[in-house]
C-alpha cells in the first residue's frame, strides 16, 4: 500500500478538474510582473484580479531600492532563528515602527502570516485556557488552535450574539477565553462588525485577537484596520497582521499594549524555531509602510475601485457578497462550471482565484478576485467586461 | 438532566435526516464521515446545529475521538453532565 494512497480521493478531485483539457489551478504560473496589475501568464500580458496585492506595493521603486540597498549592506539572509543570531537591527527598527505605526507598546515580527498566527494563538491560549474562533476563520488560525492545547470552540460567522452564547455556557469555567476574528474575511470579502466583538469582550471579560491581514492599508483613516475604522483598538488586545497583502512583501507580526507579549518570544515555536526574515525584506517593507503612511490617497482609490468592480459584477448578472471590498467573489453553485469559467478568464485574459469547497464558505465555489489601488478603471471594466462575456458563454447572466 | 444517550443520538438523526442529501437509512452507529460522506467543513457545522439545540459548546479536539453518532451522542451528554 503506498503512503500517498489516502490521498486518493484528492487525486480523483483534481483529475475532475483537470478533465476535458483544463488547466490544473494550483499550477498556474505568473511568468514575470510586468506591472503591479499586469502579468504574463501562457506567454499572455494578463490583468492580474487575484495577488492581494492591495495596494500595488510589491512593485513599489521606494521598495525596491530599499531592498537592493539592503542586500548591499547587510547580505541577502540572516541563517538564524530570531532567538539565536537571527535578530539584526533591522529586525528591531521594524519592530519599532511597528509599534509606532499601530500605537502599541509591543510588537513581534514572524517569519510569515501564517507563522503570525499560529506562533501568537498557540502560545497565547494555554492548556487550560479557552479559544473561541470564527466559523469561518482562515486556516492559519485553526492551525494555531491545533498546536496549542486550549479547548476550541466554533461560533457562527460574523455573529457576536452567537460568540456571547457560547462564553455565557464557559461561565465560571476557570482559564482565559481567547476570541479570534478577522477584519476582512478572506473568500468573501466581508467585514468583520468589530464594535459588537468588542462590547461582548468588554461585558464577559475575554481577550480579543484580530487578524487585520486584509483589512491594514485598506480600512481605518490611518490604515490601521478595521478596529481604527469602528473607533475600537483600545478593545483589541492583539492585532496580528501580514505584510505579504496591502504592504506587497512577506512577512507577519503580532502588537499589543500587553507586556506580556515579550514572555511569547519564549514559548511560540513558530516563532522560535524558524529563519528571521532576511534584511532586504525588512527594508522594503519599512519602505513600504512609509508609503502606505505617505499615500493616504492609495485607500481612497482602492475602496473606488472595489466598489466600481462590485457593481459591476453585479450588474453583469453575476452573484456576489453583500459588501464592496477589496475582495470581490463571485459566487456559483456547481464547481464543473467555475472550474470552466475560471479558465475561460484565463484564456480571455483575466487572472482571478478559483477557490473550491471546502475551502469556501457554504460549499460554493468562488471566483474570487482581489482588487488593488492601482487598477486603472479602464482595467477593471475589461475585467467586468470578460466575466459578462463568459457569464454570457455559459448562459449564467441572471439579471440586467 | 433529562438526555440520555438514546435521546440525543435520536434528536442527532431526526436533525440529519432534514437535509434531503443525507441517506434514508442512518442509525445510531451510522459513521459520521463514511456514511454521511461530510467533509471536515460539513461536520464542524451539523455539530454547531445539535450545539443550539441543546445548548452545549463540542470543543473541536473532541470531534477527533468521534466515530459514529452514538458517540457524538455520548460526548455530548458527558458535556451536558460535566456543566
Amino acid at each position: 500500500m503506498s503512503i500517498f494512497s489516502k490521498y486518493e480521493g484528492l487525486a480523483s478531485a483534481l483529475a475532475s478538474v483537470t478533465a476535458g483539457g483544463g488547466r490544473n489551478p494550483f499550477d498556474v504560473v505568473i511568468e514575470k510582473p510586468i506591472s503591479s496589475t499586469v502579468g504574463l501568464i501562457e506567454g499572455r500580458e494578463t490583468l492580474l484580479f487575484g495577488t492581494n496585492n492591495y495596494l500595488g506595493l510589491s512593485q513599489s521603486p521606494a521598495a525596491i531600492n530599499a531592498a537592493v540597498e539592503a542586500a548591499k549592506a547587510y547580505g541577502v539572509g540572516t541563517t538564524g532563528s530570531r532567538i539565536a543570531n537571527g535578530t539584526q537591527g533591522l529586525h528591531r527598527q521594524l519592530e519599532e515602527r511597528l509599534s509606532a505605526f499601530f500605537r502599541r507598546k509591543h510588537c513581534m515580527v514572524f517569519s510569515t502570516g501564517y507563522q503570525a498566527n499560529l506562533g501568537t494563538i498557540s502560545a497565547l491560549a494555554g492548556k487550560d485556557d479557552y479559544l473561541l474562533l470564527d466559523a469561518d476563520s482562515h486556516a492559519s488560525i485553526y492551525d494555531g488552535s491545533r498546536l496549542g492545547h486550549a479547548q476550541v470552540i466554533r461560533f457562527r460567522h460574523n455573529d457576536a450574539d452567537d460568540l456571547h452564547k457560547r462564553l455565557r455556557r464557559l461561565e465560571g469555567t476557570p482559564g482565559a477565553k481567547l476570541v479570534v476574528v478577522e477584519g476582512i474575511y478572506s473568500m468573501m470579502g466581508d467585514v468583520v462588525p468589530m464594535a459588537e466583538f468588542a462590547a461582548v469582550k468588554r461585558e464577559t471579560g475575554a481577550w480579543l485577537l484580530a487578524d487585520e491581514a486584509h483589512s491594514v492599508g485598506v480600512m481605518g483613516k490611518h490604515g490601521r484596520g478595521v478596529a481604527e475604522a469602528d473607533g475600537v483598538e483600545d478593545d483589541v488586545d492583539f492585532v496580528v497582521g501580514t505584510f505579504s497583502k496591502s504592504l506587497g512583501t512577506v512577512g507577519g507580526y503580532c502588537v499589543s499594549n500587553h507586556d506580556g507579549l515579550d514572555l511569547i518570544r519564549l514559548c511560540s515555536r513558530p516563532y522560535m524555531f524558524t529563519a528571521s526574515l532576511p534584511p532586504e525584506v525588512i527594508a522594503a517593507t519599512m519602505a513600504a509602510l512609509t508609503e502606505l503612511e505617505n499615500h493616504p490617497e492609495l485607500r481612497i482609490r482602492l475602496m473606488d475601485n472595489a466598489r466600481r468592480l462590485h457593481a459591476g459584477l453585479q450588474a453583469a448578472g453575476l452573484r456576489t457578497g453583500p459588501q464592496a471590498s477589496p475582495v470581490v467573489s463571485v459566487i456559483l453553485d456547481d464547481v464543473a462550471v467555475a472550474v470552466a469559467f475560471w479558465n475561460r478568464l484565463l484564456d480571455l485574459g483575466v487572472y482571478v482565484n478559483l477557490s473550491l469547497p471546502p475551502a469556501t464558505p457554504d460549499q460554493h465555489p468562488l471566483l474570487r478576485t482581489s482588487v488593488m489601488a492601482t487598477h486603472t478603471p479602464a482595467e477593471i471594466d475589461k475585467a467586468v467586461n470578460v466575466f459578462a462575456t463568459v457569464a454570457r458563454e455559459m448562459g449564467l447572466s441572471h439579471a440586467a | 438532566m433529562s438526555e440520555t444517550v438514546a435521546s440525543v443520538s435520536a434528536l442527532i438523526v431526526k436533525t440529519l435526516l432534514a437535509n434531503p442529501k443525507v441517506p434514508r437509512d442512518i442509525n445510531g452507529s451510522s459513521k459520521i464521515v463514511e456514511d454521511l460522506a461530510f467533509d471536515s467543513l460539513a461536520v464542524m457545522n451539523f455539530v454547531m446545529e445539535i450545539e443550539d439545540t441543546l445548548d452545549v459548546s463540542v470543543p473541536l479536539d473532541r470531534l477527533a475521538d468521534i466515530r459514529t453518532i452514538d458517540d457524538l451522542a455520548a460526548c455530548i451528554v458527558s458535556l451536558k453532565q460535566a456543566s
